[in-house]
């Protein structure tokens, strides 16, 4: 257990639904382009507008993702990127920040690697919030899911348009934190929702759950932003930050000047409309 | 690191797994998306349905006999076994099989499936195009729109089957995420099944995936262990006292043995070795990699301290994978079965020999197979019989063959 007495997650959705907004969730891989940068995007995203933070784990085969994201994870690893980096880059964040919640988020390989309980425990003691892992479902909860919770950090899961009424319920047992609406069948970074739709899955939802829900998966402006915002306590952006990781490098994959400021200046034009 | 344990006391049966949530021992199981899971259960179910209903098994067996050409033929190869001198080596020549491999057993079964599960579209991926070619060719048959996943690094090394292919009726995409190899060419089309999982089946090619498929695809390539026992019972009067097949993701092997696990007979899995298993150009996972978790399920993965899944290497783009399947993983460390390793170089030099001892140009894949029963038949007895699985036809391997040889055609 970590020596936050405090629930970073639940302090910020109580803060969020007392200014009556929906909080932005933003997504970056860790390490992504490389390791300094990354860390320098990191620590700007709070003061741009994001209220919660995933943190990508990068992995070889990100078999749920996009190619942006999927991309990102290559070039974190070919700059020294790894899961104890990513730990390094969540210690060196809670030195200057103590409330904004972090969520790593990935596959379960480098974790199994790294060793499940020394993971749980470094992770919380880093100053890590929770966990979305994308290829453990309920069937596998003995492998990571009891340990993290043991070692006081949130596990998220994702439901999704497939996850059926029988599901649903076995879905949210183990859930705490916040429950991840992921709102097409599909992966990361390509087609979107319509609102109707995610309104309706949300309304079922909280039918049987007291989480915050926060909806993710192709939602890439403000406007859908604004929109997801009215229906749900959270929206996550992901690839569109990514890609505009990627759209500021140069030929060589290297960083341009202008890289963190152009991400942040993004992050602040999504924050605008639900703040 | 290895858990490997010769130690183990046997078991009752080694023809029990896997359990009711898809696990060998620790191996197996369903790591996979949540939008998946449903499906995955869906499949369960409807594969457990159809196991036991005796019209799925009738259709089964009637396009395996009238379409496939099964039985496959048990060959005793005379003037092999007179060259190398020891133990009598026979083939299991599930190369005759329409489309040149075992593959279509597994295809079969599966479109057969998804027939009866109401699935009106097919996904694949392959790596050197065997598996392509066989799911094309039974959407062809069963009037089935078919998508297959190929590596483009593959694409350009396999251009027959990717003709074969398209003259089946099946898109090929070319995957570039990634290396755009087999592994890349899984995840893309694991990427389409989330995206289309109302209609679309996912003809995996071998032993490996979430569960049910490791056991679904064991049982299905069965087949070929099933006749074995049947055939070389009525040649010799008895069970043979040694099996070898190759090992990529193992369906081959995975069938023959399988009828045979719980029997007095020696059992060897021979992975490829590429440039040695010392080097890091190699596709052997059991030899050279460790416990992981991949493409749903838990086996052994080439990968590096992070966890990250690192390149396999083999002559043979079929062995090209760095998992192998869970099943092989458990009789790995339960010592049931032996593992072994041979080069690319000594693949081909057991390639050649196939052709010119019994007139046949064996796949580079069982041609791995064959290196090791060089090596092992001669250290056996005249009186002690040898099967291998000649799991599949060299046709699509001439052009990298004459390049490994120097040879321009």
């Amino acid at each position: 257990m970590s020596d936050n007495t405090t629930d970073r997650v639940a302090s910020t959705f109580s803060r969020l639904s007392k200014e009556h907004r929906a909080g932005l969730v933003t997504f970056i891989t860790a390490g992504d382009p490389n390791l300094q940068t990354s860390l320098e995007i990191l620590q700007r995203l709070p003061s741009a507008g994001a209220d919660i933070i995933e943190i990508g784990m990068p992995f070889s085969d990100p078999m749920a993702d996009g190619p942006a994201i999927q991309a990102a994870s290559l070039r974190s690893l070919a700059n020294g990127g790894s899961l104890r980096a990513t730990l390094e880059m969540v210690r060196a964040f809670r030195e200057k920040n103590q409330t904004t919640p972090l969520i790593l988020m990935g596959y379960f390989n480098p974790i199994y690697q790294y060793g499940t309980t020394q993971f749980v425990n470094d992770a919380a003691n880093a100053g890590v919030d929770g966990l979305i892992m994308v290829d453990l479902p309920p069937e596998e909860d003995d492998e990571l899911c009891d340990p993290a919770r043991t070692a006081g950090l949130h596990w998220i899961r994702l439901v999704t348009p497939t996850t059926n009424e029988s599901r649903l319920s076995d879905v949210l047992a183990n859930s705490s934190g916040f429950v991840y609406y992921v709102s097409i069948a599909g992966i990361t970074g390509t087609q979107s929702a319509a609102a109707a739709s995610i309104e309706k899955a949300v309304h079922h939802i909280k039918a049987k759950s007291d989480l915050p829900v926060a909806v993710g998966f192709g939602i890439k402006t403000r406007e859908q932003v604004k929109e997801i915002g009215n229906i749900a306590e959270g929206v996550v952006v992901g690839s569109a930050i990514v890609n505009e990781i990627e759209q500021n490098l140069d030929p060589n994959g290297q960083p341009k000047a202008h890289l963190v400021e152009s991400v942040i200046s993004l992050v602040r034009s999504l924050a605008t409309d639900s703040v | 690191m290895s858990l490997n344990n010769t130690n183990n006391p046997p078991l009752e049966s080694y023809r029990s797994g896997p359990d009711d949530r898809g696990h060998f021992g620790i191996f197996g199981g369903r790591f996979v998306a949540e939008t998946l899971m449903p499906l995955i259960l869906e499949l369960e179910a409807a594969y457990a349905e159809a196991k036991n209903s005796t019209s799925f098994q009738a259709d089964f067996d009637y396009y395996a006999a009238h379409y496939i050409g099964r039985p496959s033929p048990l060959y005793f190869a005379e003037r092999l076994t007179e060259h190398l001198g020891g133990a009598k080596i026979y083939f299991k020549r599930d190369e005759l099989n329409h489309t040149g491999a075992h593959k279509i057993n597994n295809t079969l079964g599966q479109i057969l499936l998804a027939k009866r599960m109401g699935k009106t579209r097919i996904i694949a991926e392959t790596g050197a195009g065997q598996h392509g070619v066989a799911t094309a060719t039974v959407c062809a048959l069963f009037d089935l729109p078919c998508v297959v996943y190929m590596g483009a690094t593959d694409i350009e090394r396999q251009a027959p089957n990717v003709f074969r292919m398209k003259l089946l009726g099946a898109e090929v995409i070319p995957v570039t995420s990634g290396t755009g190899t087999l592994k890349d060419a899984m995840n893309d089309a694991l990427r389409d099944w989330v995206a289309n999982v109302e209609d679309t089946f996912y003809i995996i090619g071998t032993v490996a995936g979430p569960h049910p498929y490791p056991m679904m695809v064991r049982d299905f390539q069965s087949v070929i262990g099933v006749e074995t026992r049947e055939q070389i019972e009525l040649a010799e009067g008895r069970l043979p006292d040694a099996l070898v097949a190759c090992i990529g993701g193992g369906s081959n092997a995975m069938g023959l043995f399988h009828p045979f696990l719980d029997e007095k007979v020696r059992i060897i899995g021979v992975e490829a070795g590429g440039l040695g298993v010392n080097t890091d150009k190699h596709a052997a996972s059991l030899t050279g990699g460790h416990p992981g978790v991949l493409h749903g399920n838990r086996t052994y993965l080439l990968q590096n301290d992070d966890g990250q899944i690192t390149d396999a290497h083999s002559i043979s783009a079929g062995l090209d994978y760095p998992g192998i399947g869970p099943e092989h993983a458990w009789l790995h460390d339960q010592g049931r079965v032996e593992y072994v390793s041979v080069t690319d170089e000594e693949a081909l030099e057991a390639f050649q020999l196939c052709c010119r001892t019994e007139g046949i140009i064996p796949a580079l894949e069982p041609a791995h197979a064959l290196a090791h029963v060089v090596k092992l038949a001669p250290e056996m007895d005249r009186e002690q019989i040898l099967v291998m699985n000649l799991c599949g036809r060299g046709d699509k391997d001439i052009f990298a063959i004459a390049e490994s040889l120097g040879v321009k055609i």
